[in-house]
């Protein structure tokens, strides 16, 4: 009897948690779909919102894409064979290089996007296009590359791959493409779906990196709350909604089977 | 021949040897040049101002800054406690307990993990502003709209949203780790559930609430699109430092509050991290 009791006290505790975080969002995506909030639902139902967001803001979503990919293509790029070197060499330097590009994750980002604005912020072409924008994401995002690939390395024996492969006649560079990549991809996978959503919700560095020519999706979204009518911004963080869920379903999916291994 | 082949054997080891720092090369170009180039920058700048390096210490002398200052830490603090009850009853219940739809339940606490700020700020918005749900409810029922979004209850309330996610997740992983005879122990020694829960399951979990409280603290004391949402008369840290760059243009001001921040922030996780011995770091 006292158990049940507990029982239901906790659940329902744990139902009223998890109303606060969900009703919101049924909220914002049931208004970005209403002719008239206002009035309620009984309005009627329509995508009109959704179209006048795709006109206003299409470009936002688009630039976004761009620089979550770019910002992917570069910490694969640099990240794996990072993550590589920092896992076979070890020792101190190893810590120290991996504590550094760690900071990011610490510091807030507006400190950071303060540090690039008053540093670059006089080359005028590079502050004013996407790529100032990516080179912010880069940092902000590297961490969680880095760190996903060496928790791969850290389970699966690369030393003896490599000696293996070297032992073959391999070179250090076909041993890299050949043998250490493969290896890692469940951690490039993790790694990378990381990066491109962290990307495409980042609004702390990239309000203060933007211009009025480089507006991402959440600098878009930060702009229709200000500005304009309930139902659009509804509809706009619906698109957003619909863009983010997949990723972090996939996210979900490869913790579990990494659990599972 | 013997010779050959030590010789060749040296020459690959050699080779490996630069090709690791090969691969090291880039990321080391890339931190330097936008991030450890503009942080020292920012350093520069902070004790540029007309008080010099006495700019660092405006944050704790000048009267307006100091009561922001505590104003953030204040809030900050109060979401961390609050989080930290609400995930670990959540999540000690979810973890303790099979029935039908605990996933579903599970996948709707950790879903806004990925809501940047401002969407968390819009959120809370629509709970609580003026077409909000909470407004349209009570003034239906008392003929009084209640709303809230834009003051200081506004913003704790965002700040515990996106905070709740993420600690429920560390809460939920530790709980699964406990060690269950202990506590079976306990009980067949006669302790009562409470005694069990104080004495055994809480002290265990301490590791787990370091941590994950740690991070949230630290995301809230630096967290800037849910602040910049709700906007109006809220004075946190980030706000702050925001407004004196971009309509003050006081960059020294805003250089050397964003120090102080970051050195807060990065000071909590890594205390954190020598206490729980796990990896600690905030997002968002």
């Amino acid at each position: 009897m006292r158990d049940r009791l507990i029982f239901s006290g906790q659940l329902v505790f744990t139902l009223g948690v998890a109303a606060f975080l969900v009703v919101p969002a049924v909220l914002s995506i049931s208004a970005g779909v209403t002719v008239n909030y206002f009035r309620g639902i009984s309005s009627g139902v329509t995508l009109q919102w959704v179209f006048q967001v795709w006109d206003l803001y299409a470009d936002t979503i688009l630039l976004s894409f761009l620089i979550a990919f770019a910002a992917l293509a570069v910490t694969l790029l640099i990240g794996v064979p990072a993550a590589y070197a920092l896992h076979t060499h070890g020792g101190r330097l190893s810590r120290i290089v991996e504590e550094v590009i760690t900071l990011p994750i610490a510091i807030p980002g507006l400190a950071i996007a303060l540090a690039l604005l008053l540093t670059y912020g006089g080359f005028r072409s590079f502050r004013g296009s996407w790529l100032f924008i990516v080179a912010g994401h880069v940092i902000f995002t590297m961490p969680f590359m880095v760190r996903s690939v060496m928790a791969v390395f850290a389970t699966v024996d690369v030393r003896t791959l490599d000696e293996g492969a070297a032992s073959l006649g391999a070179s250090p560079a076909r041993r890299f493409l050949d043998v250490i990549v493969p290896n890692a991809t469940p951690g490039i996978l993790a790694g990378a779906l990381m990066v491109i959503t962290l990307s495409l919700g980042e609004f702390n560095l990239t309000w203060m990196l933007h211009t009025p020519l480089t507006k991402t999706l959440p600098i878009g979204l930060a702009d229709s709350y200000a500005s304009m009518r309930l139902e659009v911004a509804s509809a706009y963080t619906l698109i957003f909604f619909i863009m983010i869920i997949p990723l972090l379903i996939a996210m979900q999916i490869f913790a579990d089977r990494g659990q599972g291994r | 021949m013997q010779y050959d082949a030590s010789g060749q054997g040296r020459h690959s080891i050699m080779s490996h040897r630069s090709f690791v720092w090969f691969c090291l090369l880039p990321l080391a170009v890339v931190t330097a040049a936008f991030f450890l180039l503009p942080m020292a920058r920012l350093v520069v700048v902070g004790a540029e101002g007309p008080q010099g390096m006495a700019g660092y210490l405006a944050i704790l002398t000048e009267p307006r800054y100091r009561a922001t200052l505590i104003n953030t830490v204040v809030l900050s603090a109060a979401t961390t406690i609050v989080t930290l009850v609400v995930a670990t009853i959540a999540g000690m219940f979810l973890q303790r307990h099979r029935f039908l739809g605990r996933t579903v339940l599970i996948a709707m606490l950790t879903f806004p993990l990925a809501f940047p700020g401002v969407v968390v700020g819009f959120m809370i918005i629509l709970l609580a502003g003026r077409q909000g749900l909470i407004g349209d409810l009570s003034g239906r029922m008392f003929g009084e709209k209640i709303v809230f979004a834009y003051s200081i209850y506004g913003l704790f309330l965002g700040y515990l949203y996106f905070s709740i996610p993420r600690v429920i997740l560390t809460i939920m992983a530790a709980v699964q780790k406990l060690d269950a005879g202990l506590e079976e122990a306990a009980r067949s020694l006669g302790a009562g559930p409470w005694a069990v829960q104080r004495d055994v399951v809480l002290p265990a979990l301490g590791p787990a609430f370091v941590a994950s409280g740690a991070i949230a603290f630290a995301t809230a004391m630096g967290a800037f699109g849910t602040a910049f949402t709700l906007a109006t008369n809220i004075d946190v840290l980030p706000m702050l430092i925001y407004t004196e760059f971009t309509l003050a243009a006081n960059f020294a001001t805003s250089a050397a509050l964003s120090i102080g921040l970051g050195v807060i922030t990065w000071a909590i996780l890594a205390l954190a991290r020598s206490f729980s011995g796990g990896a600690v770091a905030a997002a968002g």
